[in-house]
């Protein structure tokens, strides 16, 4: 399985498989979150069956390890694409007709990770890692999610940066979704606009889904 | 009505591989719109050599659009502004009275310069070298019918033969991937009975010589078909990494 990590191609099956896992999770989150729209106690339960069961332990162990592959290798691949392109650039720059998400993967990838850190400590930190440690980081329980979500809300601010970072996931997803089943070579002439099309597909629900609590919040700021 | 045009022309000019490379300003005046841009750099180098100075060296042989010579990054394009050509079919009338064109050579690791616009793209001939070729005996001539290949089969192979190793898919990815031109060569074998023999052999070796050579990973950016003189679709590319990945699991 050596090919894995010193091909070109394995490398790539890395990125594709670890993103595909990735937004597997994200439309666990994003089913999760829609509950906050209609019971904060339901919500609430959930959080409470993810804190520190040995189960939520254990995916997020997987998570973690899912996010740090595809950061590493995605700087890894960005930094061999700039040594191969060679040290002399273009005079003019390119004109080619190609997606700017597809050319900007990395730069939006950072702005996703930078919308993550800022997350986490959101609401992980409040909440997980309260009920790991035991320190209290927060000012409710860790398992009163429905609480943090709307003292952080309250501010339009914080809605509105989470809307730009939901866009830059929605830039990010359009052009992976397709490129993970091109990668593996699940595609052809046939399958690429159907991917394509599955791409905006699934990308715009996990952004309508996930973006759907801070307008409710923008709209009727409860 | 014949149109005649007034260029400028910023053109790459460096003396040998290790020498530091710049852009000269050229003028050309009167251009005819129907001279094709390589008789209009012939134009620009008999008048270089009267005035006594060196000729722009670049690559060209057949001049129709076949052998794949040709190069040159011209306003940002590899072949120039116009779709499914090569440079030395693109022809002035894409250009207008006054325009400053840009001409540059390819520019990737694995494609030095050599000179002026003419860049070393032997890197190819090594991938091939590494397993583009059927090397199995397949007999005398069979009977035409006697291999039944399906048609919409025969026209992707043809599709993918039609790659003349330009290496403007190359020059276009900003990853300086060679993805687009091994998966042509891998497919138009791949997808034939005389081809399949060796396919998990010839996935395996060429993409091993295609990393080794320092060309960069595909991020499926698709500026490699846009700028192919000869449409070969990222589809084949998608065929390689499936060839590929069937040849590490038989492993």
């Amino acid at each position: 399985m050596y090919w894995l990590l010193n091909s070109s191609i394995g490398r790539k099956v890395i990125m594709s498989v670890s993103g595909i896992f990735l937004i597997l999770f994200l439309l666990f989150h994003m089913s999760m979150n829609l509950t906050l729209l209609f019971s904060a106690e339901a919500y609430d339960m959930i959080c409470g069956l993810l804190g520190a069961n040995w189960y939520a332990i254990a995916g997020t162990l997987v998570l973690v390890a899912g996010v740090a592959v595809h950061i590493l290798y995605a700087s890894l691949l960005t930094l061999q694409n700039r040594r191969a392109r060679g040290s002399k650039g273009y005079l003019a720059s390119s004109k080619t007709d190609t997606e700017w998400s597809a050319k900007n993967m990395y730069v939006l990838g950072i702005i996703i990770v930078l919308g993550l850190l800022l997350h986490l400590w959101n609401f992980w930190y409040k909440m997980q890692f309260a009920e790991l440690t035991g320190i209290h980081t927060g000012e409710h329980l860790p398992h009163e999610g429905a609480a943090y979500v709307s003292e952080l809300f309250a501010c339009p601010c914080y809605c509105v940066i989470y809307l730009v970072w939901l866009g830059a996931i929605w830039l990010h997803l359009t052009h992976g979704v397709w490129s993970a089943f091109q990668s593996v070579g699940l595609s052809n002439k046939t399958w690429y606009p159907r991917w394509k099309t599955i791409s905006y597909v699934v990308s715009t629900i996990i952004v309508l889904g996930f973006a759907a609590v801070p307008i409710k919040f923008l709209l009727f700021n409860v | 009505m014949e149109k005649t045009i007034n260029i400028t022309l910023k053109v790459w000019r460096q003396k040998g591989p290790k020498e530091q490379g710049r852009f000269e300003t050229y003028k050309l005046n009167g251009i005819s719109g129907d001279t094709s841009f390589l008789e209009m750099l012939d134009i620009l180098n008999e008048q270089l050599v009267n005035e006594g100075k060196e000729p722009v060296a670049f690559d060209n042989d057949c001049r129709e659009g076949i052998c794949g010579m040709c190069s040159l990054y011209i306003n940002g394009h590899p072949h120039g502004p116009d779709n499914l050509i090569t440079t030395c079919q693109l022809h002035m009338r894409h250009f207008n009275d006054g325009d400053t064109i840009s001409v540059e050579p390819w520019r990737s690791a694995a494609f030095p310069v050599i000179r002026d616009l003419m860049v070393d793209r032997y890197a190819f001939d090594k991938i091939i070298q590494a397993g583009g070729y059927v090397s199995v005996n397949t007999g005398g001539v069979p009977d035409a019918n006697a291999i039944p290949i399906a048609k919409p089969i025969a026209d992707e192979a043809m599709d993918a033969a039609s790659c003349i190793g330009c290496g403007a898919c190359v020059a276009a990815c900003k990853n300086g991937s060679a993805m687009l031109f091994v998966s042509a060569k891998v497919s138009q074998l791949a997808l034939l009975p005389q081809g399949k023999v060796e396919a998990k052999e010839r996935a395996r070796a060429m993409i091993a010589r295609m990393d080794e050579l320092g060309f960069g990973n595909c991020t499926n950016t698709r500026a490699c078909e846009q700028e192919c003189p000869k449409g070969v679709s990222i589809s084949n590319i998608a065929r390689l990494n499936r060839e590929f990945l069937k040849a590490k699991f038989a492993e």
